[in-house]
Order: C-alpha cells, then structure tokens, then sequence
C-alpha cells in the first residue's frame, strides 16, 4: 500500500501540483499581458492606456473578465455548434498543454522529455486545426477567409520554423530543451552563428501567433476580424486568451532556444533564481511583440508568402548547411545526446 | 544602380524597420496627450455649441419674445414653440421644447435670436439614461439659463464683436 503511494499517488500529487501552478503563472501572464499590450501600445500612441481600474489600472483583466464572462454567446444559427464551440477550447487546450515541457529552472519542468522540441512542434502544428475549424464551422464568408488565410499563413512559417529548430539541435545535439539551455552555458545562441536564425524565428514567431505584421487571419480592416468574425463572450475570450498564450509560449521558447531560458546573463548575477531570468527574458520578448505591433503596418498577402516562401525558407535552409559545415569543419558537431 | 543595391540591401537588413521601431521606442517616452476625462477637460471655446438655455434679462423676465425663428431655423424640427399673450399684454411662450435627442447642435436657433434668448451653452455633460429625460421643456430650459447665467454671459462677453455677441 505505501508502494503504491510512494509510487503513484505521490507523483500524481505532485504532477497536478505543478499543472495547477503553471497555469496559474500562465493565466496570470495572459490576463496581465493584455494589459501591458494596451499599456504599451498606448505609451507609443501618446496615451495612457488603461488607469482608471485600479491603481494603474491593473485591474483592468478582471473588469474584462467580469464582463466578457457576463456576455450572451451568440451561436450562429447555420453554424455547426459542436464544432463552433470546440474551436477556442481546443486552441485554449493547446496553447496550455504546450508549457508542459517548458523549462522554468534547472530541473524545474512538468515533462522532462527527450523530445520536447518535437513536442512543441506538433502542438502549434494542431492550433491550425482549431482556426480552420472556427473559420469553417462558423458558416461566414470572413470567418472562412480568415481561417484559410491563417491556416496557409501557420502552414508556411512552420516550414522555415523546423529548419531553424535543426540548426539549434546542430549546436545542441538533443530535442530536450533543457539540454538546449545547458548548451548555452558557454555563450547564448543569439550571440552566436545562430543570430539570423534567432531573428527569423522571432519573426517566425510573429506569424505563428497571427500577431501583427502577420495578423492578417485577423484582419480586421478586411475580414471584419477573421475567423473569430462569429465569435462572441466567453468562447470568443478563450480565442483571445489562447492567442496570447501562445505569445507567451513562442516567447519563452525564443528565450530557451537562443537567450539562454534559465541561465543569467553573467557570472556575478547567478544567485538571482533562474525562474525570475526567464520570465525577465519572456517579458523582454513579449514587450518585443508589442513594440513591433505598435510600429509595423500589417503585410499584404503576396507579401506574407513571399517573405515565408522566398526569404525565411531559403536562409534558414543555407543557414542549417552553413552551421552543419561550421560544426563538421571545426570538429564541434555534438553526438548522441 | 548603387543606390538601387544600396536600398535593397538596407531591405534585406531590415533598416526601414529598424528605423521605425526606434521611433516607435521614442514615443514610450514622451509626455502622454491623454486627459484624464473625468478628472481632467479640455479647454472649449466661448462659441462652444453644448447645452441649450433660455436667458433671462437682469430684472429676471423671460428674453423670448416667441417669434418662432428658431423653431422655423432649426432644421432638425426639434424646437416646438406654442405662444398667448401675458398678463401685461406682451407676447410670451406657453410652451418651449427642444427634444435634445433630435437636436444637432448647429447653433442655428442661437444665430437668429433676435433677443439672445436661446443659447447653447458651455455644458456638454447632460447624458441621461433614458430618452423622456432628453426632451426639454420651457421650464428645464429656464433653468439651464439661471444655472449657467454667469458662464454664459462671459462666453457671450469674450465673443463680442462676433455672430449674435453683440445683442444685449
């Protein structure tokens, strides 16, 4: 009886311990960062932003919470509900299940797998799914543009994504993203050969997360918003709150991948816990989101394409020879792992 | 051609980006143009077009002469004027109602007051929660002038010379 406690019952304690306290951190970060998105969107734009809420208007997220929670749903009445509804909470459920890999400190992770790149690979891979499905379930024209539109836009930049994550795994030599991080402990990617790769994902990032110079799923000038046209309350809410998830994640995969996750950028600031590095890095990387949403004009379509087809694709494809042969010449190239 | 390379290049490298977003981090940093509404206003002219009101002379009797220009002016028809003579056989209104609701705030009925009667004032918080509240009548309008009187006049005083601010 005490094996099996000591085998299962802790372990399970402990695991959904740790769900519960990631999501916490992970739905406080989504509800806070749209308020830093309208704080700083503001602060670029000359105003102030949200601050009657609260001090600062840092109860801005709950004031919009209460009120979306207090919305009708509107169901579209040629819309397929099963499907409608489906949509935002299987994007929510992706967005969240991502992080179970994420490494927050030396050790300080959900799953601890071998594949963890992979992993998050097949994940945002399955968010297309719920965009398309919206788009298509919600029976609207904008809602069925928007969500082919996102649906080719995600497809394509995934492509250049992959072969970016090869050139960090030719530097690391394994899929588990602790490892990446040790890896880094020497130097961090971004400062390294791997610098265009460390923008293009970053950008590449930009057009995963549909965010603006990439937003045109959403197109809100064209498309009346998008797939999410139909949508409307809660089930519109957990569109949003996934999308900015998703932020979140792409901006804490960036810091894991090339601003070195956990580690502290010098020798003397080691003592500072390495949770508090990270999340200063994703904070970094998600102002980086909001800056560039405040300065970029979105891209036209044949634009989207080119820059995913013809730019991004080809260097990253060059950029992972020329590593490999960095890697093979210098005798550096990492086995096993 | 080396300025046509020169420019590529500097689209390759992304400088008009960077450019843009260096300005944008400019702007983080600059003074705010927000004003905090309720707690903060703007500056409004003396000719502002808000809140109407119906003035009275110093000795307190009622300006209107019910001539009905402004009813006739107003081309949203939201003024209704009914007329009887007074006790002291002078011309006055029974009635003065302006449905603010329909009203445009083009000034007009100000503009042709031969007496200086009817004014919009510098009051543009008068939101009310239901419709019936936004249809003034004489008495409401009255009162408007009385409250607003001091306001009113200095708004009428700065603009002297211009439109109808030269009427007494």
């Amino acid at each position: 009886m005490t094996e099996f406690v000591d085998m299962y019952l802790l372990p399970l304690f402990w695991i959904l311990v740790g769900i519960v306290g990631i999501l916490a951190v992970v739905l406080g970060g989504t509800a806070y960062l749209t308020l830093a998105e309208r704080k700083v969107l503001g602060a670029i734009q000359l105003r102030k932003g949200p601050n009657v809420v609260g001090p600062f208007g840092l109860l801005q997220p709950m004031a919009d919470g209460i009120k979306v929670m207090c919305k009708e749903t509107i169901l579209p009445s040629k819309a397929n509900v099963v499907l409608f509804i489906g949509a935002p909470v299987f994007t929510f459920l992706l967005a969240l299940s991502a992080w179970a890999v994420i490494p927050f400190d030396a050790g300080l992770v959900l799953a601890d797998i071998n594949v963890g790149v992979l992993y998050l690979l097949a994940i945002s891979s399955l968010g297309v799914y719920a965009i398309i499905i919206a788009g298509w379930a919600s029976n609207s024209k904008y809602s069925l543009l928007g969500g082919l539109r996102s649906a080719a836009q995600m497809v394509s930049y995934e492509v250049s994504i992959g072969l970016i994550l090869v050139t960090v795994l030719l530097k690391t030599g394994s899929l588990n993203l602790s490892k990446i991080v040790q890896a880094q402990q020497g130097g961090w990617f971004a400062f390294s050969i791997l610098f265009p790769m460390f923008i293009l994902f970053f950008a590449s990032a930009l057009a995963e997360t549909n965010r603006s110079p990439f937003d045109l799923p959403e197109g809100e000038s064209e498309l009346v918003g998008g797939f999410n046209t139909e949508y409307s309350a809660m089930i519109f809410a957990m569109f949003f709150l996934g999308e900015y998830a998703n932020m979140i994640l792409m901006s804490a995969l960036t810091s894991i991948l090339f601003l070195g996750g956990w580690l502290s950028p010098m020798d003397s600031l080691a003592f500072i816990p390495g949770f508090v590095w990270l999340a200063l890095k994703v904070a970094l990387c998600l102002f980086v989101f909001l800056w560039v949403r405040g300065t970029l004009p979105r891209y036209r379509y044949d634009q989207l394409m080119r820059i995913g087809w013809k730019f991004f694709l080809p260097v990253s494809l060059i950029w992972v020879v020329v590593v490999a042969g960095v890697e093979l010449t210098m005798g550096t190239l990492p086995v096993g792992g | 051609m080396g300025a046509r390379i020169k420019q590529r290049l500097k689209y390759l490298l992304g400088g008009d980006m960077i450019a843009g977003l260096a300005l944008t981090f400019r702007y983080i940093f600059k003074p705010k143009v927000t004003i905090n509404y309720p707690y903060e206003k703007g500056p409004i002219s003396p000719r502002f077009r808000g809140e109407h009101a119906l003035r009275r002379y110093a000795d307190g009797s009622e300006r209107c002469i019910a001539c009905k220009l402004c009813e006739a002016v107003c081309p949203a028809l939201a003024i209704t004027i009914e007329a009887a003579p007074a006790a002291d056989g002078s011309r006055r209104t029974t009635r003065y109602d302006i449905d603010m609701t329909k009203c445009i705030n083009c000034g007009l009925c100000q503009e042709v007051c031969p007496v200086g009667a009817i004014v919009e004032g510098p009051n543009f918080e008068y939101a009310t929660w239901t419709h019936e509240e936004l249809i003034y009548d004489k008495a409401r309008l009255l009162e408007n002038g009385d409250r607003w009187e001091p306001l009113i006049a200095a708004n009428l005083a700065a603009d002297k010379g211009c439109a109808d601010g030269g009427k007494t």
